[in-house]
């Protein structure tokens, strides 16, 4: 052991210090926040390319393909309808129902899409994530883009919906771009915080269609919100105005339609959907790159 | 009896450089690796009711059980080195590798590498709904390749893999492949790169005959390219003729460390004992 220490400098040195002096880093160090923006601005390729291949693989094996990228939007709005419209007859209390309906439901689904993918994001890629090396919330960010664009297909259906429905085609439609958008960064938010904790918590994936459900029933998605105002008492209701899906569903409302009811203001609406895509968006981001060190161990 | 060679005298003792200070690429200190595995137990009860209870309560489920694959090993290797990692089924290799390259993180110790090390296995995921050409797509730019780069090594990449030699097969989804065409396109994928530090995970088992001869011309070019190599193998004669230095491991720990035709005697004696 003695002569090898003189035959050798670096043995008398520790691991430690050895990997210091020779400047090595430390493998799957978790980088700063302002390089982490950086590396996932470089993955922006690898983030639309699998976006683009998740949407196109779950349509694969149906014969009618992407078509039904158009078709469930479509099928979905004529079920609720049956059971909403004709059947229980919610459709007094709103004009036009089931442009005012459908909406609800398209906007509802793209958060709840997002939110159920995110929590799978990084327990369903454990094959990718310990194979490859890419900055992990490109997975999130990627089911959020995947669902976004189910979306633009709803939109189209949504479109036809609402002027068969004798909504008029007016300049407030173009509403509809910056409303989409702010909910697509509060997606992103949730989804990185869903994957984050879904990656400790497994029983979380079995859990979420229930809170899904609960917070359907706080969007006034099925029904008109002045129900809220009716039948709960007035802090409860108040507490439903913040609620962000209600906020980017009356955004999308408003645009569309020219009388449906709202519970805010349309400033009231603008600030808190601002408000929470700023809030869900950075703050589910932070607290997605504070694990980015962990994810490979499932 | 096998006797483990204590790493310390030996790694030093036996310098394989031609001359020039050594320079360490891959520094391993002490490394523990634990990962958590789900779905071990016999089902459990997975009603909504009582997922919520587990959460509320903080109780572990019993469906998860935490392994211990790596325990404490630490090592050193240099530029220009290619290690072996050798060891029975189970004994921690390809944890230890995922844990060089930075992918699974050490519970306790640290791992210290020179730039970036990439893993090359056969087993990155990719997706059998697509076509072989849009997985080799992904596969790179997942790799931090730019689009012009990824289109201009495509056909390269297909090429490589030979999964076009009886008819266009790069257009098929990926779950039509026998399983050897998609280890073939993976690896050609993996080791479409360029890397300062490689990790090879079995990589050369995979395909025909024709296929590994063409694989190991390329592994050779890679090494060449490379710092330092790890392997990965149960072939012992792949060990014996790329690899200098040999690392031994059983159940998480080095039982042996150094010049490949000492480790690995003690290595075959020892499996076939038992």
């Amino acid at each position: 052991m003695a002569s090898t220490a003189v035959a050798h400098p670096d043995s008398e040195l520790t691991q430690a210090q050895l990997a210091a002096r020779y400047g090595l880093s430390v493998a799957g160090a978790r980088p700063s926040l302002g390089r982490y923006v950086n590396q996932l601005w470089s993955y922006r390729h690898f983030i639309t390319a699998y976006a683009n291949a998740k949407l196109a693989a779950s349509f694969s094996t149906a014969r009618l393909g992407r078509l039904w990228q158009v078709l469930t939007p479509l099928t979905n709005a004529a079920v609720y309808y049956l059971i909403f419209g004709v059947i229980l007859g919610t459709s007094r209390e709103v004009e036009n129902f089931i442009a005012y309906l459908c909406t609800g439901l398209f906007v509802f689904t793209f958060t709840q899409s997002v939110v159920s993918g995110g929590v799978t994001a990084i327990s369903g890629n454990l094959g990718l994530i310990r194979a490859l090396h890419f900055p992990r919330a490109s997975l999130p960010i990627a089911i959020t883009l995947t669902q976004f664009q189910h979306l633009l297909a709803s939109i189209v259906v949504l479109a036809g919906i609402v002027l068969i429905d004798g909504e008029p085609l007016t300049l407030e439609w173009l509403l509809l771009i910056p409303a989409m958008l702010l909910q697509s960064v509060f997606n992103a938010g949730v989804a990185m915080a869903m994957a984050r904790l879904g990656s400790k918590i497994t029983d979380l994936k079995q859990l979420v269609p229930f809170v899904m459900r609960t917070w359907m029933y706080a969007s006034g998605v099925l029904y008109s919100v002045q129900n809220f105002e009716k039948h709960l008492p007035e802090w409860a209701a108040s507490l439903v105005q913040l609620n962000p899906l209600l906020v980017y569903i009356e955004l999308m409302r408003h645009a569309l339609m020219e009388t449906a009811p709202v519970t805010a203001s349309q400033t009231q609406s603008w600030l808190l959907g601002i408000g929470w895509a700023v809030l869900a968006g950075v703050l589910g981001f932070i607290y997605f790159w504070r694990g980015e060190k962990e994810y490979g161990r499932g | 009896m096998a006797e483990p060679i204590d790493p310390k005298t030996d790694l030093s003792a036996t310098t394989t450089t031609v001359g020039g200070p050594r320079i360490p690429t891959v520094v391993v200190d002490d490394v523990h690796v634990v990962y958590r595995v789900y779905g071990a137990g016999a089902g459990g009860n997975g009603s909504p009711v009582a997922a919520l209870k587990r959460m509320v309560t903080g109780t572990k489920s019993a469906a998860v059980r935490e392994v211990h694959a790596v325990k404490g090993v630490s090592f050193t290797a240099y530029r220009g080195e290619a290690v072996g990692l050798i060891g029975s089924n189970g004994s921690g290799k390809s944890t230890l590798l995922r844990a060089i390259a930075g992918l699974l993180p050490a519970s306790r110790g640290a791992v210290y590498t020179q730039g970036q090390p990439s893993l090359l296995g056969v087993n990155a995921a990719l997706l059998n709904d697509l076509s072989g050409e849009r997985n080799v797509a992904l596969g790179c730019l997942a790799m931090g390749m730019t689009p012009p780069q990824v289109r201009q090594i495509t056909p390269d990449i297909i090429k490589f893999s030979g999964i076009n030699d009886r008819g266009d097969f790069s257009s098929l989804p990926m779950r039509t492949y026998s399983s050897g065409m998609a280890a073939r396109l993976r690896f050609s994928i993996a080791a479409a790169k360029k890397h300062d530090v490689l990790l090879i995970d079995e990589a050369l088992a995979t395909g025909d005959a024709r296929f590994r001869r063409r694989s190991e011309q390329r592994v050779r070019e890679l090494r060449a390219e490379a710092g330092t190599v790890f392997l990965v193998s149960h072939s012992i004669d792949t060990i014996r003729t790329t690899c200098e230095r040999s690392i031994w491991l059983e159940s998480g720990v080095i039982r042996a460390d150094g010049p490949t035709d000492e480790v690995v005697p003690e290595y075959e004696k020892y499996m076939n004992r038992t």
